[in-house]
């Protein structure tokens, strides 16, 4: 039998039917659905007189625009308002499972979907967002799909698509200290570029990555969008298998067991082809930091400022240049001596409890630099925050002056009311840096959890193992 | 959906890589539950000088002259020239909606993300590729020759020179008869209903909890 890879099985096993140019009517076992990318979905279904296909399938939570701070006082913001309204009611008219604003278990919804095992193993899970490929860290194929798309899966249980290519990004070798599944997957970006996985399926694979926790896996494949690819994936593994166990969505018992054994054959066979391979070694990556507009634009904190100038492509040259300017930065700058407005420490990359243990390490017994405006934390999740302050990461946050928040996307794209003023620079934890993301005018700066809050109480980018 | 079969419109070039779509479409604007409307908001951060809001008279506010769609030589385009991964980052719809409602109905450009150029064709908008040197050349006659139209021959595959030369370029059958013909694709897909039905009893047979595992 031919040697598969991840992606060939997890493809293979959702077809529906096939057409001869290749075009696939693909099954689609789990439908992520938040607020601002279904409203025109649900008014295409009622306009054609359309009902769901399959309800069970369908979880729903809103994230992008719930306020973080005072929510008792319901969303201030009108427009938001509506938005999060209407998911209420379009949840509630179709029959579809929602975790509202006031469930403990709301929260961003890639953080919802495996907290609750809504997302398994051998699933394809879709969602109207770009960073559901961070659900391929569970052995899942899991991409991001438009509106339109969003009404074709709740219509007929399937998508319109296309096999794209394999990639096989293997890290072999030990992390170094302080270096996370951030650092990798920036590294990995600035590697191969923001469209080097374009038109691919990435498999992230090799001794770094399994020594990743499910926490990190997710954090890496949230980032395969990142470097152009819809998906990014892990191989099943013990990890992988415990994290399910008594997740409230997860199947108990007798199916357990048969669950267990489908997902165990979840990795490439020995020896499967993929059109695409790139080699790391775990050792040259060193904590990330991004200088510019576009993830792939990043250096080691101990770095400085690219110069421009150097580079020979004159597209990409104007790109450099056109970055600075945003940026306020000058080529040649040290990386350790760009001081910071505000820190942000939350989103679908970095707000799992991993991440916030990892910025309360580094917070604790020390304080916000005076420089800095605003540090806050932003857990991903409702069971997230509940988690953090059973184990008193809350206090040390508080003690050490950040803000401890409500669960949602927050910053990340400050659709709420969290966001910078012109010209204010931030350490975010976060998984975009273009221009006006977190804000307009806003200068943005993508880091891991640690090195957040390292930056939050030095005031600047440094390392958090040089912290006296 | 807009058919699309044969275009003979204005070019006007955005020569920057990587214009992502929260660029093309800033998120306060997302907020709207509508699909249309997103037009005079498109690249809004780099089309007008001040911050804009969902509800503003978009009339008043003060345009940024240095911007290319603010220029009257390319006013009525219809035809984008880009440069590569073009629609990068957030899987937001309202890019294309954005690109539809301005006018735009073809996009050049080296590379596309893959979640924009999949988008495009559910909104009757055609993503076309073109060798990066063939786009550098286009970029270059479209600044040196006013009023610069190109034609695009979606049945052909190919985008008309005004030398009379033809560029071809490549796109699935599938999308491309959709585009032609108008296609909803919900519609075809439930062509196939049985067929789905027939996929999920075996599936519920060999992976039972793939169908709602908190009841099992």
């Amino acid at each position: 039998m031919k040697a598969k890879n991840l992606y060939d099985k997890l493809w293979e096993s959702h077809v529906v039917r096939k057409e001869e140019d290749g075009t696939t009517l693909l099954y689609i076992d789990r439908h992520l659905v938040h607020e601002v990318t279904s409203p025109q979905a649900f008014e295409g279904l009622r306009l054609a007189g359309r009902k769901p296909w399959r309800v069970d399938s369908v979880l729903a939570v809103a994230d992008h625009n719930v306020p973080t701070l005072g929510r008792e006082g319901g969303i201030q913001d009108p427009v938001s308002r509506l938005q999060v309204e209407t998911l209420d009611a379009n949840c509630s008219d179709f029959g579809i499972e929602e975790f509202r604003m006031d469930d403990a278990r709301q929260g961003i919804v890639h953080v919802v979907g495996p907290e609750q095992g809504a997302t398994l193993p051998g699933m394809t899970v879709v969602c109207g967002d770009s960073h559901t490929s961070t659900h391929g860290a569970f052995a899942a194929l899991a991409f991001g799909i438009g509106t339109s798309e969003v009404e074709h899966v709740l219509a007929t249980q399937c998508l319109l698509s296309k096999k794209s290519k394999s990639m096989l990004i293997r890290v072999e070798g030990e992390l170094g200290m302080g270096v996370t599944a951030k650092d990798v997957a920036l590294y990995i970006i600035g590697t191969i570029g923001t469209a080097g996985g374009t038109g691919h399926a990435i498999e992230f694979a090799g001794s770094a990555i399994r020594s990743l926790s499910m926490e990190g896996r997710m954090t890496l494949c949230n980032m395969a969008i990142e470097a152009g690819a819809r998906a990014g994936m892990v191989a099943v593994d013990e990890k992988t298998i415990d994290y399910f166990r008594g997740r409230p969505f997860a199947p108990k018992g007798e199916f357990w067991d048969a669950a267990c054994r489908d997902w165990n054959t979840l990795k490439s066979d020995e020896g499967a082809h993929f059109d695409a391979t790139v080699e790391i070694d775990a050792k040259d990556i060193r904590p990330q930091v991004t200088w510019g507009t576009s993830p792939e634009m990043v250096v080691p904190v101990s770095g400085a400022v690219p110069d421009p100038s150097a580079c020979a492509d004159p597209v990409k040259r104007q790109g450099m240049e056109k970055a600075l300017q945003y940026m306020g930065l000058t080529a040649n700058q040290k990386i350790a001596e760009i001081p910071v407005d505000k820190v942000f420490i939350g989103s679908c990359t970095n707000s799992r409890i991993e991440d916030l243990r990892a910025a309360a390490k580094v917070a604790k017994g020390r304080h916000v630099a005076k420089s800095v405006k605003l540090a806050m934390v932003v857990p991903g999740s409702g069971l997230v925050k509940r988690q953090a302050e059973q184990e008193g990461l809350d206090k040390i946050f508080l003690e050490a002056g950040f803000e401890w928040r409500e669960p949602g996307c927050s910053m990340c794209l400050a659709m709420n009311d969290d966001r910078l003023s012109p010209g204010e620079r931030c350490a975010s934890t976060s998984n975009r840096n273009f221009e006006g993301r977190q804000g307009p005018g806003g200068r943005t700066h993508l880091v891991s959890p640690a090195l957040a809050a390292a930056a939050a109480v030095a005031g600047r980018f440094v390392d958090p193992e040089e912290l006296s | 959906m807009k058919a699309f079969t044969h275009l003979d419109g204005l070019v006007v070039p955005l020569d920057r890589p990587n214009v992502d779509t929260d660029a093309i479409i800033p998120k306060q604007f997302l907020k709207s539950i509508r699909r249309s409307g997103f037009g005079p908001n498109l690249f809004d951060e780099w089309r007008y000088l001040d911050h804009g809001e969902p509800g503003m008279d978009n009339s008043k506010r003060p345009l940024n002259p240095d911007f290319v769609l603010n220029q009257p030589r390319f006013k009525g385009a219809q035809i984008l020239l880009a440069r590569e991964n073009f629609g990068c980052g957030s899987s937001r719809e309202h890019a294309p909606w954005a690109l539809e409602d301005y006018g735009i109905r073809a996009i050049i450009a080296p590379s596309f993300a893959d979640i924009f150029y999949n988008n495009c064709f559910k909104n009757g908008l055609l993503p076309i590729r073109l060798e990066a040197g063939i786009v550098d050349r286009l970029f270059g006659e479209t600044a040196s020759v006013e009023g610069y139209r190109l034609v695009v021959d979606l049945e052909n595959q190919t985008v008309g020179l005004p030398s009379g030369g033809k560029i071809p370029f490549e796109v699935d059958a599938f999308r491309k008869k959709c585009l032609i013909e108008g296609l909803d694709d919900i519609g075809l897909t439930l062509i196939h209903k049985d067929e789905i039905r027939a996929y999920e009893a075996k599936r519920k047979l060999e992976a039972p909890w793939l169908f709602d595992g908190r009841n099992l």
